[in-house]
């Protein structure tokens, strides 16, 4: 096992290696000038001649790609263009908003659809069923955006007549007015560890809508592929045989449909983990969360390379992980995978 | 077995749970313990004022700024020898009680506050004055950069180790109270720009201790010292606190201000990129006012009771024409389009309520604006026969337009670019839109490349200047415009050198009267800016130049 992860985590690095060089030759064939993206409308031709001297815009390539990546095997991923912040501070920053908002939509997908998927498909050909399958079609379907946009206008500002739904705040990940303590920048646990009850609850509600917006694609598709995986392991000849046994049905939910029903849904989780880090770019610009997200999509429209090669080096690495995490996790839920 | 595991599971959860509960410190009793004494003080209103601003602050100290979100925080920490009088943009004592130029325009003495002190503790006096001059005409390396220290760099124009070194010579502290400025040249925008909040007064002490110009210097590497970003010291009435980078900006009244106290206990500028975002927040009650409220939001914004304030329009808007366009050389056409263009029609398609029709490129409030400019009236038939005049009467032209930006002189692009579209095709112009996401696609094709055929672009004012406008358009050849005018040129730099006020005014009178016979584009519109407040704000000054401080803000809870 452990020789496993060893190797596997080895085949990271030539990746991540040829990533880097992807992503530097392609930011660099995006259009426009990084120097004028810097001075904006302000720019002349001699202010951008010398702002493009003094960042080394000119500088053949390789040059430039090789002091990139001699800074970085030093642990220094450069700062912002923009702003002068190091990109790994504005990482530090931006990443726990965008993994609390993650982690709440993923567990939101998860506990949801798991036993919501298993009933479905308990109850085959029930009504139940059909709803479940209608509404997770809706679910795939409908835009990011359009959901964070819809549940907002509802359950946040209200509208007539619903308007005592409009419960949850609009924007940002807590109100400035109940001046939180925050010693690890996540604000719910922030909350908990300081003891400001009020400031973890209200950091929660924050949460709440930007969670069913980001989480509702996950859910959806977690929805169909346990439904799926179920309903195929129901009709195996090992369930006939538990049954035929005389194992209480419930034995036989967990024990045999449940866990081998398991494997491919833990593969889509962990797909899905991937894509929720990319799905959080809108779902974080409708509800004013400055994470990881809104600071990737400003350094894009502003060729800001240093923050764009650093972050998108980061979340792949993280994918990495995450997709290892849950080959792990295959071995601990199906030993047949363990010998192998 | 099952069981007895997810139950120890449950259990050691839980015990990690309580010991994790209450392992760091809340530091909520400093915070509202501060706030009590304030009031105690000052005698404040208190309550905590909440302003949600488009983007984070780039630094915190305004030296190395030039955009509206730096200034607006820097605007409450730290102030300058010159500000505006409340409501306009002409200079008012602030810092400098008064000031005196020399006859050749070449030196400048102010008399200072005998009363102020840092928020460090230091005093503020002619000392202090010097050294952030001296400060500025130091800098090196990548300080020198545009984009760092555009303002110094564009006034100023150069540094103690470039050649040319600029207009700056030397700075004098001739008493505690009274320092002296030396310029090589002479610059009647001087006193102007010391408005500006990239020249505010900084505390020398707390620049050194916090190594403000370390600003550490490989090439694509450019970070911003502990000063710029953890201990702003200026001479505001509110103090820094605290930044949480990406999310707010926390700042608190200076008790030992020399001005009005600030009448709240705390104030708060929220990040929110998002303009429906912002909006929303504020419908919510989770924020107290926000700028750049979209034109469309008005109306339902007052119907529910939030006030809307404008600020007087310091901008212009305007349609340019490239003249690198063989027809846009003819002055013939660039008339016809000019009579083509229905400006009333344009402001109620597109623009803010109470936005002006534009005559010339200044607004009304800098010096400079000729009352006397040739028109050219709405009239499509006019237009018609100066194209059949021309022989373009089968006019195909290209228009480029911005997306994804809203900026003060330029709300909705799309949708100006609609209406002036549908009026161009009425006098039987064919239009080819070509649409560009705004930075730098947008910018770099319409000011560095001859790509374009008409255009929307505009400008708002720094401060009172009309070089600021008329010099930032039309001071050189550009492929922006496409023209080559020695005349005009001449015109403005000779307008530049005019050492005072008095004398530039006429001048530059006379050069919008020659740009308006010339025509390089159509002025548009001064379009109004405009905020948006919770109905319980009180005490918000508006400014022309954004030049306003939150001191006198209240919040009635």
């Amino acid at each position: 096992m452990l020789r496993f992860v060893l190797r596997r985590l080895a085949l990271t690095v030539p990746v991540l290696l040829g990533l880097s060089i992807l992503l530097f030759l392609w930011l660099r064939a995006l259009p426009g000038d990084p120097a004028r993206a810097l001075l904006g409308q302000r720019a002349t031709p001699e202010s951008i001649a010398n702002v493009t001297r003094l960042y080394g815009f000119d500088e053949p390539l390789y040059e430039q790609y090789f002091s990139y990546i001699g800074a970085l095997l030093q642990g220094n991923f450069g700062s912002s263009t923009q702003t002068g912040e190091p990109v790994t501070a504005m990482f530090r920053q931006g990443f726990p908003a965008t993994f609390e908002l993650a982690v709440c939509a993923l567990l939101f997908a998860v506990l949801l659809g798991i036993p919501l998927g298993y009933y479905a498909a308990r109850r085959h050909g029930t009504p139940l069923d059909s709803l479940t399958v209608g509404a997770s079609l809706l679910g795939v379907v409908i835009p990011v955006f359009f959901l964070a946009y819809l549940l907002k206008l509802v359950f946040a500002i209200g509208i007539e007549p619903l308007d005592g739904l409009g419960v949850f705040p609009t924007a940002g990940r807590q109100n400035p007015r109940i001046g939180a303590t925050h010693p690890t920048g996540f604000y719910i646990l922030d909350g908990l560890l300081t003891r400001e009850w009020d400031a973890a609850w209200d950091a929660f509600l924050h949460l709440v809508l930007p969670a069913v917006a980001l989480g509702t694609i996950p859910l959806a598709i977690i929805v169909r592929i346990t439904r799926a995986a179920v309903l195929d392991v129901t009709g195996e000849d090992f369930v006939r045989t538990a049954e035929a046994k005389g194992l209480t049905s419930s034995t036989i939910s967990r024990r045999h449909v449940l866990r081998n029903a398991l494997l491919p849904v833990v593969t889509t989780v962990g797909l899905q983990a991937g894509l929720l880090l990319s799905g959080a770019v809108l779902t974080e610009t409708v509800f004013a969360i400055n994470g990881l997200g809104s600071k990737l999509f400003s350094a894009i429209t502003l060729l800001d390379y240093p923050v764009l090669q650093g972050f998108i080096l980061a979340i792949a690495l993280m994918y990495a992980l995450i997709n290892l995490t849950v080959d792990v996790l295959y071995g601990v839920i199906d030993p047949r995978v363990r010998v192998s | 077995m099952h069981r007895s595991r997810s139950i120890r599971a449950a259990a050691l959860l839980g015990a990690a749970a309580l010991a994790l509960a209450g392992c760091a410190d809340s530091d909520r009793e400093d915070a509202s313990g501060g706030g009590t004494e304030g009031e105690g003080s000052s005698g404040a209103e208190g309550g905590t004022f909440v302003f949600a601003a488009s983007a984070d602050p780039v630094s915190l100290d305004p030296a190395f700024a030039s955009d509206g979100e730096t200034f607006r925080v820097a605007r409450q920490m730290f102030e300058g020898l010159v500000g505006t009088e409340p409501g306009t943009a002409d200079p008012a004592p602030l810092l400098a009680t008064e000031w005196e130029g020399s006859d050749d325009g070449l030196s400048y003495t102010f008399t200072l506050r005998d009363d102020v002190t840092f928020h460090d503790g230091e005093p503020f006096n002619a000392e202090a004055v010097c050294a952030n001059f001296d400060r500025w005409y130091n800098w090196t390396g990548l300080l020198q950069s545009e984009n760092i220290s555009y303002y110094y760099n564009s006034l100023f124009r150069g540094f103690a180790d470039t050649d040319p070194q600029g207009i700056y010579e030397s700075c004098t502290a001739d008493e505690e109270t009274s320092a002296t400025i030396t310029l090589t040249q002479p610059f009647a925008g001087f006193v102007q720009a010391m408005s500006l909040p990239a020249f505010s007064m900084q505390s020398p002490a707390a620049m050194e201790q916090y190594d403000a110009d370390n600003v550490s210097g490989t090439e694509d590497d450019v970070r911003f010292s502990e000063y710029a970003t953890a201990h702003p010291t200026g001479t505001g009435p509110f103090q820094f606190e605290s930044w949480e980078r990406g999310q707010q900006v926390t700042l608190v009244p200076y008790e030992e201000y020399w001005g009005d106290q600030a009448k709240v206990d705390e104030v708060v500028v929220r990040t929110i990129s998002d303009g429906n975002a912002r909006r929303q927040a504020l419908q919510n009650g989770e924020i107290d006012g926000y700028d750049l409220v979209a034109p469309g939001d008005i109306s339902s914004l007052e119907d529910a009771g939030f006030q809307i304030e404008n600020r007087p329009p310091f901008n212009i808007l305007y349609l340019g024409m490239n003249q690198a366009v063989p027809e846009l050389k003819d002055i013939r056409v660039r008339q016809a389009i000019a009579h083509a263009i229905d400006k009333d029609a344009v402001i109620s398609q597109s623009l803010p309520e109470g936005s002006e029709v534009a005559t010339q490129f200044i607004p009304e409030t800098v010096s400079g604006y000729a009352d006397d400019v040739t028109t050219y009236d709405y009239d499509p038939e006019r237009a018609k026969s100066l194209l059949a005049e021309a022989g373009a009467s089968d006019l195909t032209l290209q228009f480029n337009y911005p997306t994804g930006v809203s900026r003060p002189y330029m709300p909705t692009p799309e949708e100006t670019f609609v209406a002036i579209r549908s009026q161009l095709e009425a006098v039987g112009i064919t239009v080819t839109p070509v649409a560009d996401q705004w930075n730098p696609n947008y910018l770099d094709k319409i000011q560095g490349t001859p790509d374009h055929g008409l255009h929307l672009l505009g400008w708002t004012g720094d401060y009172n200047d009309t070089d600021n406008f008329l010099g930032v358009f039309f001071g050189k050849a550009s492929p922006e415009w496409g023209f080559d005018n020695a005349e005009l040129f001449g015109a403005l730099t000779e307008a530049r050198g005019l050492p005072t006020r008095d004398e530039q005014t006429p001048a530059y009178e006379d050069i919008n009267r020659e740009v308006m016979d010339f025509l390089p584009g159509v002025p548009i519109a001064h379009p109004v800016p405009s905020l948006a407040f919770a109905p319980e704000v009180e005490g918000f000054q508006t400014s022309p130049v954004q030049d306003e401080v939150w001191n006198a803000v209240t919040v009635s809870e």
